[in-house]
């Protein structure tokens, strides 16, 4: 148990958030403590240690995509830094309901 | 005992429930099937007159097929077709097929019963006599080993994956334990799990079908251009579609898969069961499943009883003909809509309760639910529909290894 964060698998890099957690929490992560850089809602990921761009991204021990950035211990992992191995993923701007895809 | 009183049907299966369902055959007698069905609310009966219905002008064998098997659901007692007049649908196969089930079925054609008024004031008047003749249909003791039942995820974040999709797991192996046959469907979420899927198959031929189902899948979704992925997956914590997949896929449970059907297919007897809802063939009609509903009435069709309905962000929907228990996964959403949800999965986020405590619970809660008890979605008059266009072939004989 890192905080709130649960890790689901040995093989993960990442940790799932598993209440809101705010932004400049410490957490303790295996490489040592990490202050994290904006709030992750219930159920979001952070990276478990330092994620290069192209790795593939683990979660429940399995394949869930692949990095498209360099990924730092602690960062948000989301559509933002990772793609699908398979279809592209249709999000709309993330978590705050903001559409990006509504022109204003 | 699981002190089930089943509705006993002249085919030999048995329902949970009673319902006479109006069925529109083309979206131009919607209105009016809509109308009788409304003449029965705030009525002893409201609730068990429930409206089906097809909404296109051009023929389709699956959505025939479909309309058939929804209408000979062991949960309906009596059918009133409503048909416009000049629409494609088959109506006199559909009644023939509702007859020859040995249940009370009218058709009425809006063109020929004098317009509007008219046909909600025959349809009424028919359903108010049919129902007490249905009423007095027989019953019988029902097993768990008789019940079908559907699971489906809706409204998916991250929480899903965690704690309602392992819950809803845990109570599948508990129902296939006591001989239940349960379904588990959406192969454009399953994207990612074909090979640990497929080693679960009670033959590896059944396996390379469970692989190719999935793949048929993918090919799908990728000429759509959209995976079967919504935008608030993503903002509740999902990035793709095989993260989506993995969390839907554990739902499944852990017991063998006995079989692949397509929508319509019964599994021949209890087991877990993969339903393949990717149409076959050239990429025709669109999306698989438009939404939630298309996928539960698929599941209705297969024989399903009632559906495990496992949500993050909060679905509301129940169903038309077989009951639906929400299963809320995220503790955040269970309080904001605690008046929707049957299940509290996200006690399991919050360290309160074991996946296998949520489980049983939901296992009994399917036993209560089939032996007569109200879900909420039930309660609160939900009873949703879609049905639309759709083509497959049929299953060969490599998909159920084990029927007689």
């Amino acid at each position: 148990m890192t905080g709130p964060f649960l890790l689901l698998s040995d093989k993960d890099n990442v940790l799932v958030a598993r209440a809101n957690a705010p932004e400049g929490l410490e957490v303790t992560l295996e490489g040592g403590p990490v202050q994290l850089s904006r709030p992750i809602p219930m159920a979001h990921k952070i990276a478990r240690h330092a994620i290069a761009a192209g790795e593939t991204i683990r979660k429940y021990g399995m394949p869930i995509g692949i990095a498209t950035a360099d990924i730092a211990a602690g960062d948000h992992v989301h559509v933002h830094n990772i793609r699908s191995a398979y279809t592209a993923t249709h999000a709309l701007q993330d978590a705050d309901g903001i559409s990006a895809g509504v022109s204003l | 005992m699981s002190g089930i009183q089943g509705w006993l049907r002249k085919d030999g299966r048995k329902g949970i429930r009673n319902t006479l369902v109006v069925a529109y055959l083309v979206e131009c007698a919607h209105f009016v099937a809509a109308e009788i069905v409304q003449r029965f609310r705030n009525t002893p009966h409201e609730g068990a007159v429930q409206l089906i219905g097809f909404p296109g002008c051009f023929p389709n064998e699956y959505a025939a097929r479909m309309m058939e098997r929804l209408c000979t659901h062991p949960n309906v007692g009596a059918v009133l077709f409503v048909s416009l007049g000049c629409e494609s649908f088959d109506k006199v196969r559909a009644a023939n097929a509702v007859d020859a089930s040995g249940r009370p079925v009218k058709t009425l054609v809006i063109q020929k019963a004098g317009g509007t008024k008219s046909t909600i004031q025959a349809g009424a008047d028919w359903i108010a006599r049919t129902l007490a003749q249905i009423a007095e249909g027989p019953r019988a003791a029902m097993g768990v080993d008789e019940l079908i039942i559907g699971t489906v995820c809706g409204g998916s974040d991250g929480t899903s994956g965690i704690s309602g999709n392992p819950a809803a797991g845990k109570a599948f192996d508990l129902l296939v334990g006591e001989g239940a046959a349960c379904i588990f469907e959406e192969t454009g979420e399953l994207i990612g799990c074909e090979e640990i899927m497929a080693e679960r198959a009670v033959t590896p031929e059944l396996g390379q079908l469970l692989r190719e189902s999935v793949q048929k899948a993918e090919r799908y979704y990728a000429t759509l251009g959209y995976g079967s992925f919504a935008a608030g997956n993503a903002a509740g914590g999902l990035s793709t579609i095989e993260e989506k997949s993995l969390g839907a896929y554990v739902k499944s449970g852990d017991s063998p898969i006995s079989g692949l059907i397509k929508p319509g297919d019964v599994p021949p007897k209890g087991g877990l069961y993969l339903m393949d809802v990717v149409p076959d063939g050239e990429v025709r009609f669109g999306f698989p499943n438009i939404s939630d509903n298309a996928e539960i009435v698929e599941m209705i069709a297969s024989g399903a009883h009632l559906s495990l309905f496992v949500t993050g962000r909060g679905s509301v929907v129940g169903s038309a003909i077989s009951p639906v228990i929400k299963i809320c996964a995220n503790p955040d959403t269970f309080r904001a809509l605690a008046e929707d949800m049957d299940v509290n999965a996200g006690d399991i986020i919050e360290g309160n309760r074991s996946i296998a405590e949520v489980g049983r619970e939901i296992r009994d809660l399917v036993v209560a639910v089939a032996a007569g008890k109200q879900t909420k979605s039930e309660e609160l008059g939900h009873r949703e529909f879609i049905l639309t266009y759709k083509s497959f072939e049929p299953i060969g004989p490599a998909c159920l290894p084990g029927a007689a």
